[in-house]
């Protein structure tokens, strides 16, 4: 952690309130959100216990199982979450425009993409397990599943798959979004929780933060996974639901039948509501305070890749060839994928300090960036670079700064306020920076008018240059190395293994499901 | 037993300071749990002397928010009896295929059935302690009818002097020549990969079992050795109740328990620093001065393996000037070059305190910080 964001925590923890984190909001945040927070059954590898989803503040749907260990519940209760999110999910892929690209064919991509809020990062998880547990069940044969199962397996993957990409916003957890704004007087373990960890950050009037945050622990959990003590007091209504169904197959009168099981599992939603609740109107709670801080410049940019991820996403779907996500990535996807998010980290860590001076600040504090004010400039500076004949405008420009940057000579340097400007150190004196400006003038004679910086002007410099790499060409999946497994067995080649259809479906449906 | 007991003084004033208070009697869990922040001498103190951390963090006034689901507790129940059912079919099966053990080999015996009694009477515990050491004696000279798995085995471990009764959920005797404790646990390994928190649990408790079986088997006139590093864990595969086994190495987390439980016994050192006669049985509005005698090292890890950790928070936010940086994490105290008090620190960033020797170097940055952050949020931070 940079000694700025400490001194953040610090002053929170000595103050009482948050205090900023950020001067610009870094993702994307959606006009209309689809807000999800989940609970999962404890000791289940992975049994929903309801959700509360939305896009309406006021309108939260609750969805809940009121036996979550009963596989045919289970799969009811996906077909209901499907009902809710594929709608939304789907709704913006109609919409495209065509995208020029140098060297390839154009493609459409969506003028919008959904996006996904969650309460943690618990949540992220909570979705990349309902994608795994769901995208191979057949929808046909023995233990068929509705037909929106195994897609909202699909959508889900690729949410979460997505969530692991720097910048990305399709899919994002309250708690990452808020404390990248804002620095609490707690630790980032005692920051996970969402109840506290906004207690902080907004506070009821007239209280402060630190107070508000300790009432706030030890309330209803943000989930997925329940409190223990909450637990305790489902066991009974549980059980009293499954008294209700077994009672109810033995009676014969027809006026009590679905009366007993229906008020169980009120009783049940009852009791799943009030607990949920809480969090749902934190997270509104968070987005209204999100949306208050004005977006970084760049954040347009990303949002534009993740777009482009949906767009090609619905397409993949719309293809009848198309098979669900694999359960383990083949070697080559595996290092796609892995290169590709390891750009979109050096891209986002670029843009981002260049968008808010706050994160600038702790590049400048180590030294890898200054601000100063330009204080002598030679505009007619032309030099001959070895190896060439004629010589080029190098325009000299010397810097007062405070800052004390690490530069060696020969450094590249990238200016904030002026994006197209490239230049180099020549000289780096305590208090004193001497730069020659090499690009950004245009290709003439003489430096474009308005490219080369004027006296006064105060300037950041930053050696964090993102700069532009080429995704490396992958091998096709037939040429897989033998270093990496060689290449994947043929579908069907082996017969107790992949067949034609795809991946085999998990075959825990076989099983007694208690 | 490989641990050492205490001394009679300090046996005395571990007893003094526990009073009537309850005991607790550590099992796997909570001993894998000593390995937690070794440094603070609060909790090396309390762990020596056995007290029931939930009782004395209730009387403080800050009870432990702790608890296992019931719904765990079930579901963690029905699959070891699944894997164990008819015989441990299941259990041979897995031993197998990861060990290599022959899977008609031996039966499976129950230590926790059948006493002097009748075949369903519970046996007390040293008798069981007794039936285990029989089980691992004719193991060990290689009697053709010994037992393959041993199930519900008991451990005996002194710690700090006290004795513990760890109960592994089985042990798989002689494959090759070697004992495998066998660690069930009900969560799930999905596609290979399972949640690391709960398989680096798991890895800490079957470590204990280890060091509690070697101890026993030394004391028996066998080889440690013969107690393998490498343990079974059979876990759930997938989502479904099918079981899946695999070979962990724990020798790390074996050296981790060896040390943590030496130094339990090495408290003498601690109790050279405290008042004579101090005691934690004390009315409720004085136990926290008596407890606050003995110095702790609070760090936020403290709230997920300490009782008494929101008691340790609260005095270390209240202590010094603003609260002790280490309330903030690690990763806060390590960007502030050794000042751990958060006024001091915020004092030497604004300027109104002057560093004493030492600190200049950190006072500079600090100030430094302070400057470019007030300048970044446009002269309000």
């Amino acid at each position: 952690m940079s000694t700025i964001a400490a001194l953040g925590r610090l002053r929170a923890a000595a103050t009482g309130y948050a205090q900023p984190a950020a001067t610009v909001r870094h993702r994307h945040l959606s006009a209309r959100p689809m807000v999800l927070v989940p609970y999962v059954l404890a000791g289940e590898a992975f049994a929903p216990l309801a959700v509360l989803v939305g896009t309406d503040r006021d309108r939260p749907h609750l969805l809940a199982v009121p036996q979550p260990r009963d596989r045919d519940r289970r799969f009811a209760h996906a077909a209901e979450l499907a009902g809710r999110l594929l709608p939304h999910l789907g709704a913006f892929a109609a919409e495209t425009e065509t995208i020029e690209r140098r060297g390839d064919d154009p493609y459409e991509r969506s003028l919008d993409a959904p996006q996904v809020l969650v309460p943690t990062a618990g949540g992220i998880e909570y979705l990349r397990l309902l994608g795994r547990s769901t995208r191979f069940r057949r929808t046909d044969g023995e233990f068929a599943v509705p037909a929106g199962v195994p897609l909202l397996g699909r959508w889900s993957t690729w949410l979460a798959d997505r969530a692991g990409v720097p910048g990305s916003s399709v899919l994002l957890a309250m708690t990452d979004l808020l404390t990248q704004a804002w620095a609490t007087g707690q630790s980032a373990m005692e920051d996970g929780d969402l109840a506290s960890l906004l207690a902080w950050i907004d506070p009821p009037a007239g209280r402060r933060g630190d107070e508000a945050a300790r009432e706030a622990e030890g309330g209803p959990t943000a989930g997925p996974a329940t409190d223990p003590a909450f637990d305790e007091r489902l066991v009974p209504l549980i059980t009293a639901f499954d008294e209700a169904v077994a009672a109810e197959r033995e009676s014969d009168e027809d006026a009590a039948r679905g009366e007993r099981e229906r008020r169980a599992e009120q009783a049940i939603r009852d009791a799943l509501a009030a607990e949920l609740m809480p969090t749902w109107d934190r997270m509104w709670r968070g987005v209204d305070l999100l949306s208050a801080l004005p977006a970084g410049a760049s954040v347009a940019g990303r949002w534009e890749a993740d777009r482009a991820s949906y767009s090609f996403f619905a397409a993949d779907l719309a293809d009848p060839e198309s098979r669900p996500q694999p359960r383990v990535p083949g070697a080559i996807s595996a290092a796609a994928q892995l290169a590709g998010r390891e750009r979109a980290q050096a891209r986002l860590d670029a843009e981002q300090v260049r968008d808010d001076p706050l994160l600038m600040a702790a590049v400048r504090l180590a030294g890898e960036a200054f601000r100063g004010e330009l204080i002598a400039v030679d505009a007619e500076r032309m030099v001959t670079e070895p190896g060439k004949k004629t010589a080029r405008p190098r325009p000299l420009l010397v810097f007062r700064t405070e800052d004390e940057p690490l530069f060696g000579p020969g450094t590249e340097l990238a200016c904030v306020e002026r994006p197209d400007a490239k230049a180099r150190v020549l000289v780096n004196e305590p208090g004193r920076m001497e730069l020659e400006l090499f690009g950004g003038m245009g290709g003439g004679k003489a430096p474009k008018p308005g490219s080369v910086p004027e006296r006064g002007e105060v300037l950041c410099w930053t050696s964090l240059i993102a700069e532009f790499r080429r995704s490396p060409d992958w091998p096709a999946v037939e040429d897989t190395p033998w270093t990496h497994g060689g290449p994947p067995p043929e579908p069907g080649s082996e017969p107790d293994s992949a067949t034609a259809t795809g991946p085999e479906p998990d075959d825990d449906a076989l099983e007694e499901w208690s | 037993m490989g641990t050492t007991g205490t001394t009679g003084a300090i046996a005395g004033r571990l007893e003094q300071l526990r009073g009537e208070l309850p005991t607790r009697n550590h099992n796997a869990r909570t001993v894998a749990a000593l390995a937690a922040n070794p440094g603070c001498a609060r909790r090396g103190v309390l762990d020596a002397a056995g007290i029931e951390k939930t009782v004395l963090a209730e009387r403080l006034g800050f009870p432990a928010r702790y608890g296992r689901s019931p719904f765990a507790i079930g579901r963690g129940n029905v699959f070891e009896a699944r894997v164990k059912a008819d015989d441990g079919r299941e259990l041979r099966r897995l031993l197998a295929e990861v060990l290599g053990a022959d899977p008609d080999d031996g039966a499976l015996v129950d230590v926790d059935r059948g006493g002097p009694t009748g075949p369903t009477a519970r046996p007390g515990r040293e008798e069981r302690v007794a039936r285990t050491r029989e089980a691992l004696l004719r193991a060990a000279s290689g009697d053709p009818d010994a037992c393959a798995i041993l199930d519900h085995p008991l451990l005996p471990l002194d710690v700090a002097g006290r004795r513990a009764y760890l109960e592994p959920d089985a042990m798989a005797c002689r494959v090759a020549g070697r004992l495998h404790v066998v660690e069930i646990k009900s969560f799930a390994i999905i596609d290979g990969s399972a949640d690391p928190g709960k398989l680096a649990s798991a890895t800490r408790q079957a470590a204990v079992y280890v060091h509690a079986l070697r101890g026993l088997a030394e004391e028996l006139g066998l080889d440690p050795e013969s107690v393998s590093t490498d343990i079974v864990l059979v876990c759930a595969q997938d989502f479904a109740n099918r079981p899946i086994a695999v070979v962990l190495d724990v020798r790390r987390e074996l050296a981790t328990t060896r040390r943590r439980l030496a130094r339990l016994s090495g408290v003498e050192e601690l109790f050279a620093e405290l008042p004579e006669g101090l005691t934690f049985d004390v009315a409720e509005e004085r136990v926290g001065a008596a407890v606050a005698r003995v110095p702790a090292a609070y760090l936020p890890d403290c709230l997920s393996a300490c009782e008494l950790a929101l008691f340790c928070r609260d005095e270390a936010r209240a202590c010094g000037t603003g609260g002790d940086v280490g309330t903030l994490g690690t990763s806060v105290r390590g960007a502030l070059g050794g000042i751990d008090d958060i006024g001091t620190a915020l004092a030497l960033a604004d300027g109104t305190r002057a560093p004493e020797p030492g600190q200049e170097d950190v006072a500079r940055l600090l100030r430094r910080a302070q400057a470019l952050r007030h300048e970044a949020l446009g002269g309000v931070g």
